[in-house]
């Protein structure tokens, strides 16, 4: 297996979404390949930390606003 | 979320419970449902918008707009997947209002080869999100994200951030499982890429 094929299947193995036989395959290019051990061990990361870090956050006295606008809105019928 | 198991009957999501109570005339239902998922359609909004005062409006419209329509919610897809759909083209009609005169798709900028082979190989610090400040941290991923093409971005947030399976992203945003799968792992290098130069470990790090 090429790195160019352990990146096409990057995103399938990333999801645990693959074959038990392209599984073995996948992990043994990483034996092998440091660069593609780094992109994997990087990417799953790169994931990890957007999951993680609420990066827009609506502040409590603006999402209550917003609730309470919604709500009277639905009491109303719309 | 746990799912209520009547005995002798199908699994029934939390959600359609609140959902019927709310069709029934209900508004406290309605409400719980809000406060669940108010913060979630906000961050997609504005990961689409680019916008906060639009994103804020997107979270009234969609959901003002899923309680006039709760009647056509089939329940075949989760309330919150439906309610996602909503609040993507509510977000992106508020964008063409913006950018009047401008094709607004979620379709732009994808044919970009960055990022589809990994540049910057370097090894990352093993905690590399605690070399940087909560809000410092935040202004990198965010300003790291918004890079990307708006097509790519949003099919990251959906299943990435905000959890959505590849089928479901795919229906929210109309797009083939493939096309889905494709955009997430370019959107998955393009940020690994672009993160690298703040988490790559230094030569202060004890690296040769």
């Amino acid at each position: 297996m090429t790195c160019t094929e352990f990146l096409a299947e990057l995103g399938e193995f990333l999801d645990a979404n693959v074959s038990v036989g392209l599984r073995a395959d996948l992990e043994e290019h990483l034996e092998r390949c440091e660069h593609c051990v780094i992109t994997l061990r990087t990417t799953r990361k790169t994931i990890e930390i957007y999951r993680n870090h609420e990066i827009y956050e609506l502040p409590v006295s603006i999402r209550e606003r917003l609730q309470a606008a919604i709500l009277a809105k639905c009491k109303k019928g719309c | 979320m746990p799912i209520i198991q009547t005995p002798g009957t199908e699994e029934v999501h939390p959600d359609i419970l609140l959902v019927n109570r709310a069709r029934q005339g209900d508004v406290q239902a309605f409400e719980q449902l809000v406060k669940q998922y108010d913060r979630q359609v906000f961050r997609i909004a504005q990961h689409i918008t680019q916008n906060r005062e639009d994103a804020e409006d997107v979270v009234q419209d969609a959901f003002l707009k899923a309680y006039e329509k709760l009647e056509q919610f089939q329940g075949n897809s989760k309330f919150y997947t439906w309610l996602v759909r909503i609040a993507v083209n509510e977000s992106l009609m508020r964008l063409r209002k913006r950018r009047t005169g401008r094709m607004v798709s979620i379709d732009e900028d994808v044919e970009t080869e960055e990022g589809s082979m990994p540049r910057d190989l370097a090894e990352w610090r093993p905690d590399p999100e605690a070399q940087y400040g909560q809000s410092e941290l935040a202004e990198i991923l965010r300003k790291t994200i918004q890079g990307l093409p708006p097509g790519f971005r949003v099919v990251f947030v959906l299943r990435d951030v905000e959890g959505l399976s590849t089928e479901e992203t795919a229906e929210t945003l109309g797009l083939s499982v493939p096309a889905v799968k494709s955009r997430l792992l370019r959107a998955r290098l393009q940020l690994r890429e672009r993160l690298s130069r703040y988490f790559r470990k230094k030569d202060e790090d004890g690296v040769k």
